[in-house]
């Protein structure tokens, strides 16, 4: 009996150990935790409420709002977040949930395509997500994605920039460790769109992205471009599993 | 896109009772110290007054400067005997202003 229960507590250890992987929100400093918990004081909420205001607004030539079709987003969009990005039949490539906005804007609505990290696309990407809040992250299986994602992961471990650095070499070499005065984290996408107390605002992980470009002083890839979209794919996998926490808050 | 304010508080009120009232404002809060990316200075567009009154009484003022950032979120507590309209106020430069209002009963 003795045996069993040390096997076992070996097992269930083994499995921990397995899994090591964590939210940024575990490294944030209590005062930003209770900015991400309470909705009373968590900024991108002002997002939010904009886009629940967007998603029953009639656009375009159909003249038609969101919720026309889809209803309350609060039950019908609950688990679509998690998904994203997945592959778009029509286009015959992957979309992320803010490409899948745009997408159903310009093909349903008939109203021409929001601006990236315009305020509109980013309040309906938050409302749409905060349905999702709390669900893990479920990457689809779809065998046309993992082109996309292996290429992801090139990306996410070549040496890029004038400092040569790769993501990999921080966010799973260092990760847990200081640059300057903040924790790196292990870079696991688990809260977009999230307000960024250094942006001041809501942004994508596409933004975060290509902070990250320039922080290696590398060119950045454009918004929408095949490299974010394939580094988008590896990271949601990566991050599998974890608690989707949009809208976030970062400090 | 209009400006937008989250105000919140507790569900229930109680007479005599202390509560917090919270409030986030949608406010870019630009300094006035800072350039474009051409050089040119910003020029300062700033909330510079917060007034909370319940009907015509006065419960709560700041007065904000620029080191406060984007979206200022203000708490303050107060301390009821009857219920009625709170209302918050807002005012900045170049004539900003926004009024949020709350009905407040007391239980």
């Amino acid at each position: 009996m003795k045996r069993l229960t040390l096997l076992l507590a070996v097992l269930v250890s083994g499995l921990v150990a397995a899994d090591d992987r964590r939210s940024g929100f575990a490294d944030m400093t209590p005062a930003v935790q209770a900015l991400q918990r309470g909705d009373a004081q968590n900024p991108a909420m002002l997002w939010v409420r904009g886009g629940e205001a967007t998603w029953g607004q009639r656009a375009g030539a159909a003249n038609r709002s969101c919720a026309d079709c889809h209803g309350d987003a609060r039950q019908s969009m609950r688990g679509v977040a998690p998904r994203y990005p997945a592959f778009d039949e029509p286009s015959g490539a992957p979309l992320t949930l803010a490409g899948r906005i745009d997408a159903c804007r310009v093909r349903h609505q008939q109203a021409p395509a929001f601006a990236p990290e315009s305020e509109a696309v980013l309040g309906l990407e938050a409302w749409v997500a905060m349905a999702s809040r709390g669900l893990p992250i479920a990457p689809p299986a779809d065998p046309r994605l993992a082109p996309w994602r292996a290429q992801g992961e090139r990306l996410y471990r070549q040496r890029i920039g004038q400092l040569d650095l790769a993501c990999a070499q921080c966010h799973e070499g260092l990760a847990g460790r200081r640059l300057g005065g903040s924790v790196i984290p292990q870079g696991h996408p688990t809260g977009y769109p999230l307000y960024r107390l250094e942006w001041q605002g809501l942004g994508s992980l596409q933004r975060r992205l290509r902070g990250c470009f320039n922080g290696v002083r590398a060119e950045a890839p454009a918004y929408g471009s095949a490299e974010l979209l394939a580094l988008e794919l590896y990271l949601m996998q990566r991050a599998a599993g974890l608690a989707l926490e949009s809208p976030a808050v970062r400090p | 896109m209009a400006t937008r304010a989250l105000v919140h508080l507790p569900a229930v009120l109680r007479r005599g009772e202390a509560f917090e009232v919270r409030a986030t404002l949608q406010h870019p809060m630009e300094t006035g110290y800072r350039r474009d990316s051409d050089g040119r200075m910003l020029p300062r567009d700033i909330v510079r007054r917060f007034e909370a009154r319940l009907g015509t009484e006065l419960v709560f003022a700041a007065d904000c400067f620029p080191a406060i950032a984007a979206n200022p979120y203000l708490a303050f507590w107060l301390r009821l005997d009857e219920g009625g309209t709170l209302e918050l106020r807002w005012t900045g430069d170049r004539g900003f202003q926004h009024v949020e209002t709350v009905a407040i009963a007391l239980a």
